[in-house]
């Protein structure tokens, strides 16, 4: 919807086709971006289950990357990443 | 009278008739939960489905908020749904009511028009239904049990064509619990008269093809929405009219539209007045003519969308203006029916005076003598707000 939709064609409410928070980028809320090192990760899947947006992505039962576009940085994949793997860290925007 | 429609005479109270009503729309949805004075409709509806004369899924909530709720989400599905509540179930509804409103549900509603707390007070005034009237609901008063059955019909066909929740307001225990004789139309002619529910359901549950119902819209949207409302309310005007057209077409009964003059011909001086206490007035207006003093009444029968040019019309070369309310705006500029009509007539040509006189809150009776009041204030036009029946005189 933008500012130029004349209000006419609104007639029925608001109602939208599915699916379109894949095209809504909450990414760019982020002020700390996890950062995933696969090498040492045990996928074990935890970040998966706890990630609120979904974001943590998984093939087969192992997790190959992290959708950045809609990770919006609360960090609790790194806070449920086991210790001894350590395979999430937070890592300030700005900052390679 | 229609050929369609043979009818019967029953003795019924407001309540049974708002629930023979539904009986005989066959709702697809009803959620409610019962509230004094209200609660008969419901009781005599949910025996209507344990007797399996209805289709309908009842659904019993544990509040007027999930009542409500539950109207939304199965309206949104595209099913025709209808519910009823009272005063403090009304104020527990307003949350949801602006939410069916916003999604343009087509829900219908039953008031039975009770006073809202403090003091608790189970007994009837307007104060509920005013309190929803800026909420997008329509809304239509009626005078007696007839009113209430017929208003509750033809409601199902407003609010599917405009788009719009409606609520039908019966006063509480004067019209929901009095015995009144009602001519009822035959199930197949309200059938066919509403028809077979709304045409542009949402597909809610249409896996293939989801949709979301009520997103978030943020500056750049909002505003349209609420401004494409606005313009329903308005247009509603012209559905109204043309249902009630077809509402007589088809039950050979014809509905008073926004107003109903009474005794208007030539009439210098009016009562403007809503709901069951219409018929008193009425009674003491006429005598009032016989008697040689022009006065008239014009009772409102719908008060969203509201009817400013059908009052302008009905007004046109009154001087004086008596409105009578049960309900009250605490603005010290009096009720909201008071409100609004000076609102409308302020671009009058020639505008009457208006005295506003609220009476009857939380059932208050109006006496004898308060209509000599009335008589009396319409006569000297002292303008402003007057509370009637306090003992304080006006």
């Amino acid at each position: 919807m933008s500012t130029q939709a004349s209000w006419r064609a609104l007639d029925r409410g608001p109602v939208i086709a599915g699916g379109t928070s894949r095209a809504f980028l909450t990414g760019t809320w982020r002020t700390e971006r996890p950062v995933l090192d696969l090498e040492r990760c045990i996928h074990c899947m935890l970040c998966w289950l706890y990630c609120p947006d979904s974001s943590i992505q998984a093939r087969d039962g192992r997790v190959v990357g992290i959708d950045l576009d809609h990770c919006k940085g609360c960090g609790v994949c790194a806070a449920v990443c086991p210790p001894r793997a350590h395979a999430i860290v937070m890592v300030p925007e700005g900052q390679p | 009278m229609s050929v369609l429609a043979p009818t019967r005479r029953l003795g019924l109270t407001g309540n049974d008739a708002v629930a023979l009503a539904w009986k005989q729309i066959n709702p697809d949805v009803v959620a409610a939960y019962p509230i004094t004075p209200s609660t008969q409709v419901v009781e005599k509806f949910s025996q209507y489905v344990a007797d399996g004369v209805v289709q309908t899924q009842f659904v019993p909530v544990e509040s007027e908020h999930s009542a409500l709720s539950a109207c939304v989400g199965a309206a949104a599905c595209g099913a025709r749904v209808m519910t009823a509540t009272s005063s403090q179930g009304l104020a527990l509804m307003h949350e949801i009511l602006y939410i069916a409103a916003g999604l343009r549900l087509p829900i219908v509603m039953a008031v039975a028009n009770r006073a809202l707390s403090a003091p608790i007070n189970i007994h009837g005034d307007h104060s509920d239904a005013m309190g929803s009237r800026d909420s997008g609901w329509l809304q239509l008063y009626a005078k007696d049990v007839q009113d209430a059955y017929d208003l509750t019909i033809l409601a199902v066909r407003v609010a599917e064509r405009a788009r719009l929740p409606v609520m039908v307001g019966l006063d509480g225990f004067t019209l929901s619990h009095s015995l009144e004789v009602v001519d009822v139309y035959g199930d197949d002619a309200v059938r066919a008269f509403v028809g077979p529910g709304p045409d542009d359901h949402y597909h809610f549950l249409d896996s293939p093809e989801p949709i979301t119902i009520g997103p978030l819209a943020l500056p750049d949207s909002y505003m349209d929405f609420r401004r494409a409302l606005a313009e329903a309310v308005a247009r509603s005007a012209e559905i109204i009219a043309r249902e009630a057209a077809a509402f007589r077409e088809h039950f050979g009964r014809s509905l008073p539209v926004f107003v109903e003059p009474v005794a208007m011909e030539a009439a210098r001086a009016a009562v403007v007045l809503m709901g069951s206490y219409a018929g008193v007035v009425e009674e003491a207006v006429l005598r009032w003519r016989e008697a040689g003093r022009a006065v008239g009444l014009v009772r409102p029968v719908v008060f969203r969308p509201f009817p400013a040019e059908a009052l302008r019309a009905a007004l046109a070369g009154v001087e004086h203006v008596v409105v009578m309310e049960r309900a009250d705006t605490l603005s010290t500029l009096g009720g909201p029916l008071g409100v609004e009509l000076r609102a409308a007539l302020y671009g009058a040509v020639r505008r009457p005076v208006v005295t506003d006189v609220i009476f009857g809150l939380g059932g208050r009776e109006l006496r004898e003598e308060d209509l000599e009041q009335v008589g009396r204030l319409v006569e000297e036009a002292p303008g402003g707000v007057r509370y009637l029946g306090t003992g304080d005189g006006v």
